[in-house]
């Protein structure tokens, strides 16, 4: 298993720097200068912009660059902001904590919708309970966040006037109170985010589970006489989860992604909304950055779902 | 009005024959509004009222939090870094100028101890140097007094091109002397009417000689204080995320009485208008919120039995549909809309007409602007004394219908006009932004009837106004027949507003597109006039200057003014906020204050 995990680990490395280098290539070559706003500003006279230039390496050829970035990046210098002229790691530490906090919570409260639901779905299918799960379950992917979130808000915060809808990273208030505080704000987005999330993997686990429930093993595990609690779990669900466990793992990057429009809609100060402004403000430090962190985290879930397939599947770790 | 009359009128309230208010109403009477009445005055020798604002606190704090909503979230707070109003608004919190407009667009003294005057000894005769006196007694943040050698130090920071700073222009063509340690002077090369420039407003802020003096130049983005400012505010620094918030508590030892009101000051970025809107006009979660570019519609609805309310505030911001001169759709040694081609439609003067003929303000302020909109026909529409007389617009497709047929333009076979073959086709690009969207299809529909074709195109805002050299999609670079957006005024003088189209400032490949002239407009007599203005310190021939300007560009139909468009916050309804149509929305900050 170690030895397996190692492996993986091994691939990860060379993948991360094909990654770094194709976004850096990408970044370099797309239009848009960081400096532009002082560039066209007559106030600034060329001199200024060009001292400037020559001192982030900007005229340098890209390879260069991109050697500088490599080297800068290992010794964990993630570079300088153009646009609020503070270095990009303060930056993204200081969003990081809400979009886990956020899209952690949102995850967790789909896992456990979805996988009691799937399944039980699953154990009886076309019953009712099967038929409203899947109704529901289509609804819910069918509509987008930016709808639902303006719902809840048209509901919860103006006309019951239930919960805030301006996310706050600054709350005034110690202990319970801050805690109390901090869900409060957090249910709308979760809830959205999660539902949304739940609705699709609703769907992947009944239809995981159901291949896996009209397989001759758990045909004979039920003609040695076990209880159908202990088949469903011990038997079905195990191997039903390893494609849950890939769809899951491929699927968080993506969510950081989606998130973006959650975030915009709560105000929810997050990874998402730092690397829309600083797309539309050329400040291609913190792109690159912020890129390269979801370029990590595809990296980091596939091996985390590698790992689990291991776990859930000793044979996958053998090959 | 006569110069004899105006002139022996300032003498009057000099000698206390006239005061000072019934001076402002008689020129409210010839078109002349407070702001511009009250320089004529300082001009002339009379010092300006110091007219405190009511302001009914008796103590410092005690009014809790002051929450704001701003939905573009300030990026860094050093005021001479400040690329938008956004960081220009945060870093105001914090830093202060010497003077700002007030409501009534009068200069009102925030760090001096009197607006400089003839009478004072403030200003010189030749118009060629004021001096300012500063407040005794006030401190920055961290102990340290205020005085004169900050504000030269201000001046040799923001003037050093090393520096980089954005307020460059407003200190680089003067000089700034200590006279003694709470006095300085600014000296000009030209006599310059409109003064009241370098350390007023945004640009204005002073910084601490103390904290920045080792990062003047080269190291000017390492300055500590560029992320954690230190200035003379009513609120003292306590966090800041860009973008998403900034956050100050009241200082107890600011140089007011009995302010600030707010124990603790939050602005929090991020999101869009229409919920900023629903944040403090329905919700009441905020107290106030910036810029409110939503419909008029939108905000009627949210105001109905909501916790807040409207404000509004009067300035020169102008939304108009420009015209382009040349032909975008050609290249000329790499460059589309060169000033080496015409453009093959709108170079006639008829065609230009017809279209101004074809824009139904009426129709845009009712179904749009509502409340934050006023229809003009000029392009400069404050403060009051610069405002022509002398135009006026019309909305009628019969009239542009047969202008068009006159310059000869006749309706084909599918409705659309042609003439020698050509169709009369026009692309009309704007920002991607709700009102300004609903303002092209108004537009389009009159310009159907009329025969013409109009292709619509947005640009999202970010690209439309960025200065990216290698986008084809900003409005300098103008590849379209004609385009809409607002140029903001940002102060009660039409200088620089007005100057951007001399032909100098033609906005072309070489430089640029910095030029700000983007409809490539050349005329001699608007160049003549322009640098006649300049350096006229006769105030009334000064502004007769500028409304010949306007008048100009209103008869060569450069643009077509949509509205004049009024700021637009929203705001609870406790709260009582100072915002002035010329100056940012925090610019008096120190005056907020909740009606208990």
């Amino acid at each position: 298993m170690s030895q397996y995990v190692l492996r993986r680990l091994l691939i990860a490395v060379p993948s991360l720097l094909a990654i770094s280098l194709v976004l850096f290539v990408v970044l370099a070559l797309a239009p848009g200068d960081p400096f532009s706003d002082l560039a066209t500003n007559p106030n600034v006279p060329p001199e200024v912009q060009a001292a400037l230039r020559a001192k982030f390496g900007l005229d340098d050829p890209i390879y260069l660059r991109y050697l500088h970035w490599l080297n800068a990046m290992l010794h964990g210098d993630w570079g300088f902001s153009f646009v609020s002229r503070m270095n990009v790691d303060t930056l993204i530490l200081q969003r990081l904590p809400a979009t886990l906090y956020v899209i952690g919570s949102a995850q967790i409260l789909a896992l456990l919708i979805a996988i009691p639901v799937g399944v039980y779905a699953a154990t009886k299918p076309y019953s009712l309970f099967d038929q409203i799960a899947n109704t529901l379950a289509f609804v819910g992917f069918s509509l987008p966040t930016f709808f639902t979130g303006i719902l809840f808000i048209l509901i919860f915060s103006v006309t019951l006037d239930w919960l805030p809808f301006v996310y706050s990273t600054d709350i005034k208030a110690t202990g319970i109170h801050w805690v109390l505080e901090m869900i409060r704000q957090a249910i709308m987005p979760v809830a959205v985010l999660g539902l949304f999330q739940a609705a699709s993997m609703t769907r992947f686990v009944r239809s995981a589970m159901l291949d896996v429930i009209r397989l001759d093993y758990v045909t004979t595990a039920r003609a040695k006489g076990l209880g159908q609690t202990k088949v469903i779990v011990k038997h079905v669900m195990r191997n039903a989860m390893i494609p849950v466990v890939t769809l899951i793992a491929l699927q968080m990057p993506a969510v950081f992604g989606g998130a973006i429009v959650t975030e915009q809609i709560f105000r929810i100060p997050g990874i998402g909304s730092l690397l829309i402004s600083s797309i539309l403000s050329n400040d291609t430090p913190v792109v690159m950055a912020v890129t390269f962190v979801f370029a990590c985290l595809v990296v980091l879930f596939n091996l985390i779902a590698d790992v689990l397939y291991g776990w859930l599947d000793p044979r996958i770790s053998l090959r | 009005m006569l110069d004899k009359e105006l002139r022996s009128m300032i003498g009057d309230v000099k000698d206390g024959r006239m005061d000072r208010r019934a001076f402002i109403t008689r020129m409210a009477a010839v078109g002349l509004t407070a702001p511009l009445a009250n320089q004529l005055l300082s001009i002339g020798g009379v010092a300006m009222a110091q007219s405190p604002a009511p302001y009914p606190p008796t103590k410092r704090g005690g009014g809790g939090p002051l929450k704001l909503l701003w939905w573009q979230g300030p990026t860094l707070l050093n005021p001479h870094f400040a690329t938008g109003t956004k960081d220009q608004d945060g870093s105001r919190l914090f830093y202060e100028p010497l003077a700002s407009w007030d409501v009534d667009g009068n200069l009102n003294p925030i760090l001096a101890a009197e607006i400089p005057s003839t009478a004072n000894g403030g200003l010189a005769a030749d118009g060629k140097s004021v001096t300012w006196k500063i407040k005794p007694g006030v401190k920055w943040h961290d102990g340290k007094p205020l005085t004169a050698d900050d504000l030269v130090f201000t001046w040799q920071y923001a003037s050093d091109p090393a520096t980089a700073a954005v307020s460059i222009s407003t200190y680089a063509d003067l000089t700034v002397e200590k006279v003694d340690d709470l006095t300085i002077r600014i000296l000009f090369k030209n006599p310059t009417p409109f003064w009241a420039n370098a350390f007023v407003g945004a640009y204005g802020c002073v910084i601490p000689k103390h904290l920045f003096a080792e990062y003047k130049g080269s190291k000017s983005r390492e300055a500590p204080t560029n992320l954690a400012p230190v200035g003379t505010g009513p609120y003292t620094f306590v966090e800041f995320k860009p973008g998403d918030l900034v956050r100050g508590k009241l200082n107890p030892d600011y140089h007011m009485p009995n302010r600030p009101y707010f124990d603790t000051i939050d602005m929090k970025g991020g999101g869009d208008a229409v919920s900023a809107a629903r944040a403090v006009i329905q919700t009441g979660e905020f107290d106030f919120a910036w810029n409110m570019q939503v419909e008029d519609e939108v905000l009627l609805r949210l105001e109905k039995g909501g916790k807040g309310k409207t404000v509004y505030a009067t300035g020169g911001d102008i939304e108009f549909i420009a015209i382009n001169f040349t032909d975008p759709n050609t290249e000329v040694d790499g460059e589309r809309s060169s000033m080496k081609t015409k453009h093959p439609i709108l170079s006639d003067p008829k065609v230009r007409k017809a279209l101004a003929l074809l824009v139904d303000r009426d129709s845009v302020k009712k179904a749009i602007y509502g409340r934050a909109g006023r229809t003009t026909a000029n392009y400069l529409n404050g403060p009051e004394k610069f405002v022509s007389k002398n135009t006026s617009w019309e909305f009628s497709v019969e009239k542009a219908s047969k202008m068009l047929d006159e310059a000869g333009w006749k309706v084909g076979a599918d409705g659309i006009r042609e003439k020698d073959g050509k169709k009369l086709k026009l692309l009309y690009q704007t920002s991607t932004n709700g009102p300004r969207q609903k303002t092209q299809a108004i537009v389009k529909q009159a310009c159907q009837k009329a025969g013409i074709d109009v292709e619509l195109k947005s640009v999202v805002a970010s690209v439309f106004f960025s200065s990216d050299v290698a986008n084809p999609d900003t409005y300098s670079k103008f590849y379209s027949d004609i385009e809409e957006f607002q140029i903001p005024m940002t102060q009660p003088d039409p200088a620089l507003h007005m100057r951007r189209y001399v032909s100098a400032n033609v906005a072309t490949k070489e430089n640029k597109w910095q030029g700000p002239n983007f409809p490539r407009y050349v005329n001699k007599e608007y160049d003549d006039a322009i640098a006649a203005a300049e350096t006229e310190t006769d105030l009334v021939k000064r502004a007769a200057l500028y409304i010949k300007c306007n008048d100009l560009l209103w008869q060569d139909t450069v643009f077509i003014p949509v509205m004049h468009r009024l700021t637009v916050d929203a705001c609870s309804t406790s709260l009582k906020p100072v915002v002035s149509g010329w100056a940012n929305r925090t610019d008096n900050i120190q005056d907020w204050y909740r009606e208990a």
